[in-house]
């Protein structure tokens, strides 16, 4: 368990999925504006606290990616609730995330005039509290908590984060994509560990079929289309989706010798590729390896679009935005496109309820429009899932590479997250937990504790075969938080004690008329058959040792025929000491001679 | 292993490699020794009283023989200057460790290296040359070859297989990402400041903290400034790959290139300017697009030639999270991060693989080329020193600071063109030094010998050496150091079952005892310990046993005791729990204990009891935990 009182730790996507929902267990979105449904449009900051600044109750604020479900009340977070402590992402996402910030602002309130919104001065001012991390950089929030960013794939700047404190750890995954695709690498984390694994399970009962399979598909129908003349429109996220999709059509355009304009919506698309160029070393291999000759984002065949063009005859493939057809330019080009059964729009991700695109994607073909308008739908309408999350087989894939002691699942639909959890549990005989929105999970770890141990009492120990475990002793001092093994000895000299030494001597009565230097040999002889494995020695003196006990024989003052053996050792070696007098009772064995 | 540079000063020695036929170089005379013989006149060749080496270029390698290379598992590289020689560790030493570096490292590294190999490779020289560095032969030259070392160890360049096959073996990281080393030490690359990625290294164990400082630079140039903070509470920090020019302040050397530069292209002549593909090159174009257009330059074309040209000023734009941070701000606008993107676009610079192909194209004069190799042996630069030496109009410009510029010009004398030497070192120089070991205060400072004393030619200069308190300790090539520090501590992780067993007990105010007997596992130079394993049921089948079953199997040592045995208490004790007889002598240190009855005594003193009695286990067992009441276990 993370401290609660020493490290709060407020991670975008939980506290996204904390907002009480009613209707669809689907909390994607939460934090985007979406037309009319949502009555709140920012996640509720009281969970956290209701009455002390946020400051005061986190350590920290991490953002996985740019997403708008993900960072969109970034600023109304800091600057409108209040929050001054750091806020970590990575460099990429540190670009893009005020540049969507900005556009999610513009449409919000300059087209559709809400108010009690965050200003463009507010995103500034949110940006400056933003640290930009590397990757797998271990960043060290304060003297306890540290983070650390894994790829994530999904989008470019994507990334997974460790959070640790002393020997415990949370990894919070963010989206990610555990299968390279044709600009981004998989996700990747090391053998982590992690007390807990918080793992987004968008697609968690879906196996989906082999992406080549979609590709193919899709690139038939937008070929086919275009080849009976028709307009394709593909509502596309600015970024992420849209760059994937570009390179696509741009090497089939490439390969098939394709003539037909590819567009793609002015502004943010155009500014988007930019931003892949210069963070290339986000990207995949491929892409990495072969910039200096070729860059894949800059396309030979996709061209800006003018809203003029949307009129033009001919067929032609246009990318606009926004992705759900609910604003903007992608909704303009659907309304003069959406009367002619030859053109087609190919929904390349999901919608949320309520915008034109999942109007349309669930059968609808009248749209009632602004002013009572009737639109007849009459293109085809087409839906193929192109977005980066990790299907059931990559999050188990992620479970297997981070071997996490728990996991938890987030950002999914109740019921596939149920059926997810099943196999978790099954295949990794860990607890999986899948809390509902504002519902508390409580982990227990049990973490081992860290010691100082000298190293004259470790080496003393793996002197002789340091694989093999073996049984030590040693003095644990507590003093002022801090926690040393030492020797004994050293222990004792440290506290300025001396050592109160505990010898026994017991005499040992043996028949045996020889004389003394024989009975002597034969105890030795005998002792050395049965200690093997002790150091046995016969010493100049007439004594005998094992190890450090001494034996000595006298005879005994009345009676010739017995010696006395004086058997002698310390307290340390009590369970030998023990042993061989017991052993000495019962008389040494006849053969010998 | 820390870094893997190559001394490349060993290639003054050698004739330049030009790219088409000089006849100058070929006609030059070949050495007559002293006593008359010419035995060595085809391998070494005389130009204007100085002897160079007519044979393929030669390297001077990372000491290799002091130890076997085979056992080094790490090599850490600090910056893309310092990993040059890799390809003859990895690939000749038997080497099989990991080698650590940071992405733009790598990348540049790989352009340097690429840059080397094809410049050697393109001009492929019949002669092999061997013959002088045969010691008996070597004695009987002029200096500087009698007195070059390791002749013998010198290597001709490796090839682009060897490149990519050492590469191969390199480890990416990141700044202040913590790596993991056997479970013994952790090391972390920080921005030192100097290079695009280039890397200061801390090793650290939890007790133990070395940093390696080389090749650092706390001036504004293009990369991340440089992470001084955790550098602090070093026990030993080893500092090394300081300014070579402690003289010469860098930002008045590009003042001075700059003025040069405009001077020469006004007067009609052509600036050559030798240098690497990466690195300082950047900085020398943005202050020449700043610069050009205030002073009339505009018209005069940039050449930028090397077959990593056009990679190196790609790579240079996709490194944002390397950049400081002006640089940074511009990415997110988003904006290339160097201007000489936009130089790039308005033709201002332009960029070849080589004097061959287009180049020979478009070259116009007067005209400032951007070339190497900056030792001027190989690459362009031999060509357009051959070219335009013959005219004073000319003007070659040195700003790399690794070779002397004198002994690079040997071979091309005599000439006519003019020489200015403007060295831009952006390294840590001895002022920054004190500063900066004032800041961080390691225990201790372990720097190169050269450090430790002013330069050889100015010896009056005392400020140029490393000033320190204590001072710092000092290496030379093959010697060995000891470090001056005892490790005691080490981490060991008590499993919270064993945790829970423990009885801790207040000995003084504020200090807890509780003695452990665990069981020690270690595992990846981890220690973990367990709670020992329970003892084995005694067998319950009446099997008679052999004598030899019951002997002890290891060896539970008892802790130790400490305290001391009040007797009057004691003996009533005794008497409590049954003895009757007991009786008390006092002797010189203190006192014996009788038990008549029993045939026991007790001896007690201070710091010791000894217990004498027969062999009668039941006793001897209650006496002993009798006494041990008294005492505290360790």
């Amino acid at each position: 368990m993370l401290d609660v009182v020493y490290c709060f730790i407020l991670i975008e996507g939980q506290l996204v999925t904390e907002i009480p929902k009613s209707s669809s267990g689907h909390h994607k979105d939460a934090a985007e504006q979406t037309p009319s449904r949502l009555e709140r449009r920012f996640p509720d900051f009281s969970y956290i606290t209701q009455n002390g600044r946020l400051t005061d109750f986190l350590d920290c604020v991490i953002i996985s990616h740019f997403h708008l479900d993900h960072c969109g009340a970034l600023p109304y977070f800091s600057e409108m609730v209040g929050y001054d402590g750091p806020i970590y992402m990575t460099h990429p996402t540190k670009a893009i995330c005020p540049i969507l910030l900005e556009d999610y602002r513009k449409i919000t309130v300059d087209k559709k005039g809400e108010t009690n919104f965050f200003t463009s001065q507010m995103i500034k001012d949110c940006m400056k509290k933003v640290v930009a991390v590397h990757l797998h950089q271990t960043v060290q929030v304060d003297e306890e908590l540290e983070i650390k960013a894994y790829y994530a794939g999904h989008v470019l700047g994507a990334a997974m984060f460790q959070i640790k404190v002393g020997c415990e750890s949370v990894v919070y995954t963010g989206d990610y994509n555990m299968t390279p695709d044709r600009h981004l690498g998989a996700a990747w984390i090391d053998k982590c560990r992690p007390d807990l694994l918080i793992t987004e399970s968008t697609y968690a009962t879906t196996i989906r079929d082999s992406k080549r399979c979609r590709e193919r598909d899709f690139l038939k129908k937008v070929h086919e289309t275009v080849e009976r003349g028709g307009k394709v429109l593909i509502p596309v996220f600015a970024l992420g989706r849209a760059q994937e999709l570009c390179i696509l059509l741009e090497t089939f355009w490439e390969r098939m010798n394709l003539k037909a304009p590819i567009y793609f919506s002015t502004g943010l698309t155009e500014k988007a590729n930019h931003y892949y160029k210069l963070f290339i070393t986000w990207t995949n291999q491929k892409i990495r390896k072969t910039f200096v000759q070729r860059n894949m984002f800059e396309f030979k065949h996709i061209k800006a679009f003018d809203r003029a063009f949307a009129d033009n005859p001919g067929p032609m493939v246009v990318f606009a935005t926004p992705g759900m057809l609910h604003a903007g330019q992608s909704l303009q080009i659907f309304r003069k496109w959406a009367g002619n059964e030859k053109n087609m729009v190919i929904m390349p991700g999901y919608c949320v309820q309520g915008t034109v695109g999942h109007k349309i994607l669930s059968g609808q073909r009248k749209l009632e429009m602004e002013g009572r308008q009737i639109l007849e739908v009459k293109m085809q309408v087409e839906y193929m899932s192109f977005s980066a999350h990790a299907d059931a087989k990559g999050i188990m894939q992620l479970i297997r590479q981070a071997e996490p002691r728990n996991v938890l699942l987030v950002h999914g639909e109740a019921k596939k997250m149920e059926f997810l959890k099943q196999k978790i549990e099954q295949e990794f005989h860990v607890n999986c937990y899948m809390p509902a929105n504002g519902e508390t999970t409580t982990i227990f770890t049990n973490p081992s504790i860290p010691v100082d141990i000298s190293l004259g009492l470790l080496k003393r120990e793996t002197a002789i075969d340091a694989k093999k475990p073996k049984l030590m002793h040693g003095t644990l001092i507590m003093k002022d938080n801090s926690f040393r093994l030492v020797s004994p000895e050293q222990a004792l000299k440290e506290l300025g004690l001396a050592e109160h030494q505990l010898r026994f001597t017991c005499r040992v009565h043996i028949q045996d008329p020889r004389k003394e230097h024989e009975t002597v040999l034969r105890v030795y002889n005998h002792l050395k058959g049965v200690l093997k494995d002790y150091s046995v020695q016969h010493l100049p003196d007439g004594s005998i040792t094992v190890e450090s006990i001494l034996i000595q024989a006298t005879a005994h003052l009345e009676d010739q025929g017995t010696k006395v053996l004086l058997v002698s050792w310390t307290y340390q070696d009590e369970e030998l000491g023990s042993y061989l007098t017991s052993l000495l009772k019962k008389g040494l064995p006849q053969s010998t001679s | 292993m820390l870094d893997c540079g190559l001394d490349m000063t060993s290639t003054l020695n050698f004739l330049p490699l030009p790219l088409v036929q000089s006849p100058r170089l070929s006609k030059l005379p070949g050495l007559v020794l002293k006593d008359g013989s010419t035995f060595l006149d085809k391998e070494l060749k005389e130009c204007s009283g100085h002897v160079f080496v007519d044979s393929v270029p030669e390297f001077c390698l990372p000491e290799t023989e002091l130890l076997d290379l085979s056992t080094v598992d790490v090599i850490l590289i600090s910056n893309y200057h310092c990993m040059m020689a890799l390809p003859y560790i990895t690939e000749y030493t038997g080497f099989t460790g990991t080698v650590y570096a940071t992405e733009p490292t790598v990348q540049i590294g790989r352009l340097l290296m690429e840059e080397l190999v094809n410049s050697i490779e393109r001009v492929p020289k019949a002669q092999s040359a061997s013959m002088w560095k045969n010691k008996e032969v070597q004695r009987l030259l002029p200096a500087p070859l009698k007195d070059a070392v390791e002749v013998s160890m010198w290597r001709k360049c490796y090839t682009m297989p060897e490149v990519n096959a050492a590469l191969s073996k390199i480890q990416l990281v990141g700044y202040s990402q913590k790596i993991e080393l056997f479970g013994a030490v952790q090391v972390t690359p920080l921005s030192s400041g100097y290079a695009l990625g280039s890397s200061n290294w801390i090793i650290q164990s939890h007790y133990e903290k070395v940093s390696y400082v080389s090749g650092s630079s706390l001036l504004t140039t293009h990369p991340q400034p440089m992470d001084q903070a955790s550098l602090k509470n070093s026990d030993v920090l080893i500092l090394t790959g300081l300014t070579q020019i402690p003289t010469a302040n860098p930002d008045g050397m590009v003042g001075e290139f700059c003025s040069n530069l405009a001077m020469t292209v006004r007067n009609g002549g052509n600036v050559l300017v030798p240098c690497y593909p990466s690195g300082v090159i950047y900085d020398l174009l943005e202050c020449l697009y700043q610069y050009i257009d205030s002073a009339g330059l505009s018209n005069v074309p940039f050449y930028f030639i090397s077959p990593v040209a056009n990679s190196s000023l790609e790579f240079s734009q996709i490194f944002a999270e390397w950049l400081c941070h002006n640089k940074q701000t511009k990415v997110y606008l988003p904006e290339p991060p160097f201007p000489h993107a936009e130089l790039i676009q308005t033709n201002k610079l332009k960029h070849y693989p080589s004097i061959h192909g287009d180049f020979s194209n478009d070259f116009k004069q007067p005209c400032v080329i951007f070339t190497g190799h900056p030792s001027l042996r190989f690459g362009d630069v031999v060509h357009f020193m051959e070219l335009w030496g013959k005219s004073s109009l000319n003007t070659v410009i040195f700003t790399e600071p690794d070779f002397s510029y004198l002994d690079a010009l040997a071979p091309y004398q005599p000439l006519a063109m003019k020489c200015v030497y403007c060295p831009i070192d952006t390294r840590l120089n001895f002022i920054q030094v004190s500063k900066l070991l004032k800041e961080v205060q390691p225990l201790h400072v372990v720097c190169p010998e050269q450090y430790t004393q002013p330069p050889p030619s100015q010896s009056h200069r005392t400020d140029l050496m490393i000033d320190c308190q204590p001072p710092p300790m000092s290496y030379r090539r093959a010697e060995v150091l000891t470090l001056p520090y005892k490790r005691r501590y080490e981490k060991i992780e008590i499993m919270p079952e064993l945790a829970d067993s423990l009885v801790p007990l207040e000995i003084k105010p504020g200090i807890s005892l509780a003695t452990v007997s665990a069981m020690l596992h270690t595992k990846d130079n981890k220690h973990v310990l367990q709670l020992p394993p329970k003892p084995p049921q005694p067998p319950t089948s009446k099997k008679r046993k052999r004598v030899s079953d019951d002997v002890p199997e290891c060896k539970p040592l008892k802790p130790l005791l400490s305290g001391s045995i009040p007797v009057d208490q004691f003996v009533q004790t005794l008497e409590k729990h049954g003895f009757s007889d007991v009786k008390v002598e006092d002797t010189a240190k203190g006192h014996i204990v009788l038990l008549q009855e029993a045939e026991t005594l007790i001896q007690i003193e201070e710091d010791s009891t000894h217990i004498i009695c027969d062999n009668d286990e039941p006793l001897r067992v209650k006496l002993r935990d009798l006494v041990l009441k008294f005492l505290q276990k360790f």
